[in-house]
């Protein structure tokens, strides 16, 4: 292979090796400590939300126009440049080609070039927080024609900004994209077979598909809202009057801008969704000593729902107002989604049934997650509903079940995945004390955060605002509330400080792991060195004989075994029929 | 078993374990169908605005003939460049090849006087949204051209390089240009027919 004739010779200069790396383990961390810095933002801003929700006016300068903006660059933040860039620029990047017995992606310069262009991104986002007028405050969602008119903060240079950032960070997004996709058709090891792969493979590379087909809406959409504020085209705009004065626009159709981003921010709900479902797939296997229960059906779920994802985007326009049958069509996809999810749900809880469970840290984030997922999951069975979406649609309610499912969610399984892959990226442990503290902080932070917001949502309080005074419907019990989840949105964001300590001090001074501590059976564990050097494999790539999945296997003399193990040691993934018989024959 | 998804044409002109030929022309065709999903999205929000009543059908200048003459000339010249490195006759590749991407920068000033001859109608950017649109589209496939002519001037020089080594590379360009011109004639078919009165029959608004 081109790519691996330089399997021994790595780059040798710092700047090759650490800065202009295309080593997809390099930008695998590069993307992972740009992303968590991003997302420190992102925690600050949700911080200085709470802090005039819990404590309203007790902090002069928060003022409506600068809340607004925390909400904005939070949820965006929070999104795209946190959750996507980690699970497809981290995990992606650093679990694909050691997960299919690759030597690197199979284009690094585009994969360097990806992560350089969404640093660009990155820098043109948070350079909004220092033009005139500060970055925008139209909502994570952008809307027109409110989002670039007077009177939304940052009308002017902060939403250009955005939607610059937004579309650099789809060039970063599709160039990781094609690598991603390219590497797992094309550069798969010898025996490993599609459906010989981790789940977690499986999961990004669903999530980069969906990622590559939504994306280009958020650019469309993107480009025809620049277009609309520097050019003064009516792509969104309608004809209106604002601030007293005719505006040039005539005939645009915010509905329009809707239904483009509406058709990439629901497949984007499982861009960061899939990828979770397919790491936690593998924590719970490994931690639980038990092969994943339904690997096939694991993968068609996530087939399904990928294809589903594309279609339901509609729910989110309920209150736009649309024809019935239409909102009878999206409410129906909605809830059949519940089916292949439902599915995963109940294959990591019988995986985990009367599994040699170790409740280490990656394992406690795991379980956590299922039981975020699922709460989050039931409330989006109410709100898919178009008569119980409408009433409960600008309410606390969906801030609450957004924040369950795709928020602390998916966050969970990124710190479980940390924990879980860190030693085989450090050759280190991170401290394990501090990671309990970290697991229990944030696991019951986040309930006493978001579980109680249900309770406000159905009170009726309405979410997206800056002050509750003098609202008869809401009582005095309801700002008591919000002052006790405010402090816990506090706690919880310090522990995320000890986790930032525990990943830059265990660097050096955490326990030595070992190449395979959790004595995993998949192919990253099995690298010749730990951290793996350039090119992975040493001389040969590695030869599979098996799923990933061979733990607790009957008659095996450990506990568990390599995919690299020869075929006489056993193991093989049930056959086709799912009689569970070994089919002893190897690829 | 070895797991690939190769392109046997491509595979038959490298000889088999040619990996990285075979992951560009993967990649090439997950590009593809980005770009495409990125057209058929601009193409739903043009069907969607056109539905409204303050829509107007366009006159297209005439240059858009010529500029398609030349983008389609370019498709040919470059899938007659592949098919003479095949034959390893490097000259007459060298020349066609050339070509190929001589007629794309020539498509590119084609479309610019295009834009010209509208704005000499008075057609605005921000005028009328046939005429927003055509400028917006004309210039998102103008870069996606411009952005081929970056890969295309990569694959010249490779060629002049390694002349023994440029055959697939090539036919990656051709498969690019054939793509970048099918997309052209849908646009162009889109602007031509679609008027707002075919948008609202098709919206049902008709």
């Amino acid at each position: 292979m081109a790519y691996a004739d330089d399997a021994h010779h790595g780059p040798q200069t710092f700047g090759a090796r650490y800065i202009w790396s295309q080593d997809h383990k390099v930008i695998a961390v590069q993307y992972t400590i740009v992303a968590i810095i991003v997302g420190l933002v992102g925690v600050a801003l949700s911080n200085l939300m709470r802090m005039q929700l819990g404590f309203p006016g007790k902090f002069d300068f928060i003022d409506a126009n600068r809340y607004y903006q925390f909400v904005t660059m939070h949820g965006m933040i929070m999104v795209i440049y946190l959750l996507t860039a980690l699970f497809l620029g981290g995990f992606g990047n650093y679990l694909i080609p050691l997960m299919v017995g690759a030597r690197d992606m199979v284009f690094p310069f585009l994969n360097m070039l990806s992560f350089w262009v969404y640093f660009l991104s990155v820098i043109v986002l948070l350079a909004s927080f220092f033009v005139p007028g500060g970055p925008t405050g139209a909502g994570w969602t952008l809307y027109p024609p409110q989002a670039i008119l007077p009177g939304t903060p940052g009308y002017d240079w902060g939403i250009i900004l955005m939607l610059v950032s937004l579309l650099i960070f789809i060039v970063a997004a599709t160039m990781g994209g094609l690598n991603y996709v390219t590497t797992v058709l094309q550069a798969r090891t010898e025996g490993m077979t599609l459906l010989r792969m981790p789940l977690a493979v499986w999961g990004i590379f669903m999530a980069t598909i969906l990622a590559l087909l939504a994306f280009p809406a958020l650019f469309v959409s993107g480009v025809m809202m620049l277009l609309d504020k520097t050019l003064h085209t009516s792509f969104f705009m309608p004809a209106m009057v604002s601030m007293g004065q005719q505006l040039d626009y005539k005939g645009g159709s915010p509905l329009l801008f809707q239904h483009l981003f509406w058709f990439f921010g629901h497949p984007e709900v499982y861009i960061v969704a899939l990828p979770a479902f397919g790491i936690v797939s593998d924590l719970v296997s490994v931690h639980s000593r038990k092969s994943i229960f339904g690997y096939r059906t694991m993968v068609w779920a996530i087939l399904a729902i990928g294809l589903l994802s594309v279609v339901v985007w509609a729910h989110h326009m309920f209150v736009s107002g649309m024809n019935p049958y239409f909102g009878f069509f999206f409410a129906t996809t909605t809830l059949i989604i519940a089916v292949p999810t439902a599915i995963k749900v109940y294959n990591w809880v019988i995986t985990l049934w009367r599994g040699d469970i170790h409740f280490s840290v990656p394992m406690l984030f795991a379980i956590a997650f299922i039981s975020t997922f699922v709460i989050g999951g039931l409330t989006g069975l109410f709100l898919g509903n178009v008569s119980v979406d409408i009433p409960l649609s600008n309410t606390y309610f969906v801030v609450a079940h957004f924040h369950m499912v795709m928020g602390v969610s998916p966050i969970l399984v990124v710190f479980g995945g940390l924990y879980h892959w860190y030693p085989k990226v450090t050759g280190r442990m991170l401290n394990d004390t501090l990671g309990h503290i970290h697991f229990w902080v944030t696991f019951i932070g986040t309930y006493a955060i978001f579980f109680p917001m249900h309770y406000l949502g159905v009170l009726g309080m309405p979410r997206r605002y800056y002050a509750f005074d003098n609202y008869s419907f809401i009582p005095e019990s309801a700002h008591v509330m919000n002052m006790y989840i405010s402090i816990a949105a506090f706690v919880v964001a310090f522990a995320q400080l000890l986790f930032v300590f525990n990943l830059a001090w265990s660097v050096r001074h955490g326990r030595p792991s070992g190449s395979n501590p959790w004595r995993a059976a998949s192919l990253e564990w099995q690298t010749p060195e730990t951290p793996p050097v350039h090119g992975n494999w040493g001389p040969h790539q590695p030869v599979v004989y098996r799923w990933a999945y061979a733990y607790g296997v009957p008659g095996a003399k450990d506990d568990y075994i390599p995919q690299t193990a020869p075929p006489e040691a056993g193991g093989m993934e049930p056959d086709v029929h799912g009689k569970g018989e070994a089919r002893g024959v190897p690829a | 078993m070895t797991a690939t998804l190769a392109n046997p044409r491509i595979d038959a002109r490298v000889g088999h374990g040619d990996a990285r030929a075979n992951a560009a022309s993967i990649g090439l065709w997950v590009f593809m169908g980005v770009v495409t999903a990125l057209f058929s999205l601009f193409a739903m929000a043009y069907l969607m605005r056109m539905n409204s009543s303050d829509a107007v059908t366009l006159a297209l200048p005439w240059q858009l003939w010529i500029s398609t003459a030349l983008l389609a000339a370019g498709s040919v010249v470059l899938q007659r460049a592949s098919a003479a490195a095949r034959l390893v006759d490097v000259m007459r590749t060298r020349r066609l090849l050339l070509a190929g991407g001589l007629c794309a920068i020539a498509f590119l000033c084609a479309q610019l006087w295009a834009w010209r001859a509208l704005l000499g109608a008075q057609v605005m950017p921000a005028g009328n949204p046939a005429g927003s649109f055509f400028y917006m589209l004309t210039a998102m496939h103008g870069l996606h051209v411009a952005g081929g002519l970056i890969a295309w001037a990569w694959v010249m020089r490779a060629f002049i390089r390694e002349p023994a080594d440029g055959g697939w590379r090539i036919a990656l360009c051709a498969r690019y240009w054939h793509f970048m011109l099918a997309v052209w004639l849908a646009l162009f078919a889109m602007m031509a027919w679609v008027t707002p009165e075919v948008a609202r029959f098709i919206c049902g608004t008709a």
